[in-house]
């Protein structure tokens, strides 16, 4: 099987669903002439022409409303936010507009788009630009969050991301755009709202998504030396959850942590933790523990940056005080 | 931050206690866990350790004096921390309870964490097997059971009683590994002998209508225990021959009379567990266990340490330990976990030259044995006078769950092992 980027996964996602719907186009800053911030949409101007791939000012909040505006008449955009900490300028077109269309309009417009960017932390990007946004954007009802963390995640579910039709805020990933992985080169999608298991086991469950899903296996193959041999839950999505697949792993392992990239508070992972509380409550063994980012903006330093992050060596002694080894 | 030293509930019962010795004094450096005071309890006399670590800057509570559980006792701060206002506070209110301000610290119901064995860590992959189970004593009044939700049910599910498993998990939490780890080694422990069934500890069994009428009509009559008394006059010519044999075998054969009236009790216990039972109000829980409780006269008064698993001990363990519980009553260093958990109980006041009594039931027990003094009573056995040692038993029984029949058929087992003690080695 074909290793490729999660860079030329993404590219490959569009190109094919542009080739397959002419009514998807790509909008947003840097998009066309420059190839992408990210080089994610390389080449599709000169395959597809400046009407399917539009470069815009610097304008969130306007290019997320126009993007709304064409859903509602038909056609299928692909809104780009050079990073999700950006689209914060877009939120009210998102929160009010999109996530809200089909609900007030008593059904008579739906809005089949993606919103789509870079979430959550590079390196020394500092406090405004290391923003991870999936429990923000999770939070409200009327929108599918979606936080692919290989190449053949993103692939599948951008496709699938883009045939639903309803808005979809797809959070890539910085530093996962360079990160390879195996993409078949025939066409699959991946079902939204389905979890993935990436590394099976039965000492503890570890629960996560998007760019924790790489932390969380890393964190898992240095278990399994010591043969502590964990389960990985990759939700993939976050809105809607699979709460299912948290369920069969919890009630196998007996024991959970929760890891994600944002903060504790109101976090992704106080939502799994509830679900793991109430549906597996007779199955814990332990009380289940969360690993996130430290309760502060995120510091510029290299070494406070380093402390404030979720990473391998938090997930495994988090896993270790789970099983009551530490 | 200053810690408060509260006077805390030492033993399960205690509702005041008097500063015996303070072991620090005002101004010294003590650490979490160290020993600030002796306090002398209704049972015992405990240690009250720090539950914080800087300089104990101030006892309120002079040796000798008596306070109640949660009265501020000292005050624990750092060398210039400034305590006048919880001195001042102090002052007024001694009998308080613990301030809610300082809940975790304070704390003042949990005895101060036993030594415990500690727990065995799994290896990596495997948890450990072995656990030191379902053996060790662990008396049920020492507070809730912890265990987690899976334990809990794996423990429904398996008929496991958990009161019996130690914990390994944080605070003595019991855990898969622990239900685990008692299944296996209760599967491994061949059935010694063919007593009644004695999977768990217990069996609760629901009160009857006619226990329930029993129990009402008779509290009405004699309340709230109606006790009833069973007495009996065992020949003690054989124990006597017994005793004289081994005594010659040597010193270490050595056995009283007491030592063989609490095997023999131990042993006819295992085979009437309806005596060996506790009245809990809505139900009569059977013991699968036998917790023999042995009344000790001390200076400062009554107290009832536990011979634990009494039936599955020798003669010679069971002397041992008596010997040893005795001492430590009698020098005030019996820890709760001593005396508390006995499913019957024995009072032996024969060496004060008392013929014979009536001891009062220790509840939730339902029975309880007073033992008079071995005197050598003329008989008539063919138409001659002959002499012969007797031992005069009085059973004090409660109504409401032993009825006379039950508790005389308990007797006659007694009866039949101390009149033929050979039986105790069958």
């Amino acid at each position: 099987m074909p290793v490729i980027t999660y860079r030329d996964a993404l590219n490959a996602a569009l190109r094919e669903e542009m080739h397959r719907d002419d009514r998807v186009f790509i909008m947003g800053e840097e998009v066309a002439v420059y190839q992408g911030a990210y080089k994610v949409s390389k080449g599709l101007l000169q395959e597809f022409g400046e009407m399917r791939v539009v470069d815009t000012p610097i304008t969130e909040l306007g290019f997320a409303g126009v993007g709304v505006g064409a859903a509602m008449v038909g056609l299928r955009p692909v809104i780009e936010f050079m990073t999700w900490n950006f689209a914060v300028l877009a939120l009210d077109q998102i929160i009010n507009a999109a996530s809200k269309m089909l609900y007030m309009s008593g059904g008579q417009y739906n809005i089949p788009m993606v919103f789509r960017g870079p979430n959550g932390a590079a390196l020394q990007l500092s406090a405004q630009h290391s923003q991870a946004f999936e429990s923000w954007l999770a939070h409200m009802p009327g929108v599918k969050v979606v936080t692919p963390g290989t190449p053949y995640d993103a692939k599948g579910l951008l496709k699938s991301a883009i045939r639903d039709d309803n808005p979809v805020l797809f959070l890539e990933g910085e530093m996962l755009y360079n990160t390879k992985g195996e993409v078949p080169d025939e066409e699959y999608l991946i079902p939204i709202g389905k979890a993935d298991l990436k590394r099976e086991g039965d000492a503890c469950s570890i629960i996560t998504n998007g760019k924790m899903a790489l932390v969380a296996m890393n964190a898992a193959d240095q278990l399994a030396k010591d043969g502590i041999h964990v389960d990985v839950v990759d939700l993939r999505t976050v809105r809607p959850m699979d709460v299912e697949a948290i369920r069969a792993s919890v009630e196998k392992t007996n024991r959970a942590v929760v890891l994600e990239e944002g903060w504790e508070l109101a976090g992704i992972g106080a939502q799994v933790v509830d679900y793991v509380q109430r549906d597996c409550f007779d199955s814990l063994d332990a009380p289940v523990i969360r690993v996130h980012q430290a309760d502060v903006p995120m510091p510029y330093a290299k070494n406070l940056e380093r402390a404030a992050k979720p990473d391998v060596a938090k997930t495994i002694a988090a896993v270790r005080k789970v099983m009551y080894l530490d | 931050m200053a810690t408060k030293v509260f006077m805390e509930a030492l033993s399960p019962t205690m509702e005041e206690g008097r500063i015996a010795k303070w072991n620090k004094k005002e101004g010294d450096v003590v650490k979490s866990g160290e020993s600030l005071a002796e306090v002398e309890t209704d049972k015992a006399i405990m240690e009250l350790v720090a539950r914080g670590d800087g300089v104990l800057r101030k006892i309120l509570v002079g040796e000798g004096e008596s306070k109640p559980v949660g009265s501020l006792v000292g005050v624990i701060a750092a060398a210039d921390e400034n305590i006048d206002a919880l001195v001042a506070a102090a002052g007024g209110q001694q009998a308080a309870a613990p301030a809610a301000s300082e809940p975790a610290k304070s704390a003042p119901t949990a005895p101060p964490p036993a030594p415990q064995p500690a727990a065995p860590q799994p290896a990596a992959a495997q948890p450990a097997a072995a656990q030191p189970a379902a053996r060790s004593p662990q008396p049920a009044a020492a507070g809730p059971v912890r265990s987690s939700p899976l334990a809990r049910r794996m423990a429904r599910e398996k008929g496991v009683e958990l009161s019996g498993i130690a914990g390994s998990g944080p605070n003595g939490r019991i855990i898969r590994r622990d239900v685990e780890g008692a299944m296996a080694s209760g599967s491994q422990q061949p059935a010694a002998r063919s007593l009644p069934s004695r999977e768990g500890d217990f069996q609760d069994v629901a009160l009857t209508q006619i226990r329930k009428t029993i129990a009402k009509r008779l509290s009405e009559s004699i309340g709230p225990i109606p006790t009833f008394y069973l007495t009996s006059e065992f020949d003690l010519s054989r124990v006597t021959e017994m005793r004289g044999a081994m005594a010659e075998m040597g010193d270490e054969f050595k056995v009283s009379v007491n030592d063989i009236i609490l095997k023999a009790t131990a042993t006819a216990l295992s085979q009437h567990p309806e005596v060996n039972a506790h009245w809990l109000g809505d139900k009569i829980r059977y013991h699968n266990r036998v917790h023999l409780g042995m009344a000790v006269a001390t200076n400062d008064g009554l107290i009832v340490p536990v011979v634990f698993d009494a039936d599955q001990k020798t003669m010679r363990e069971i002397s041992a330990e008596a010997k040893s519980l005795a001492k430590k009553a009698r020098e005030r260093k019996l820890q709760p976990a001593e005396y508390t958990g006995s499913t019957f109980s024995v009072s032996n006041l024969g060496m004060f030259g008392i013929d014979q009594f009536t001891a009062i039931i220790n509840p939730p027990e339902v029975g309880i044995l007073a033992i008079g003094a071995a005197e050598d009573k003329v008989e008539v056995v063919n138409g001659e006078f002959v002499v012969k040692k007797k031992l005069r038993v009085t059973m004090s029984c409660d109504h409401r769950a032993v009825d006379g029949a039950v508790g005389a058929e308990f007797l006659r087992t007694l009866r039949r092992m101390i009149e033929n003690p050979l039986m105790l080695v069958f």
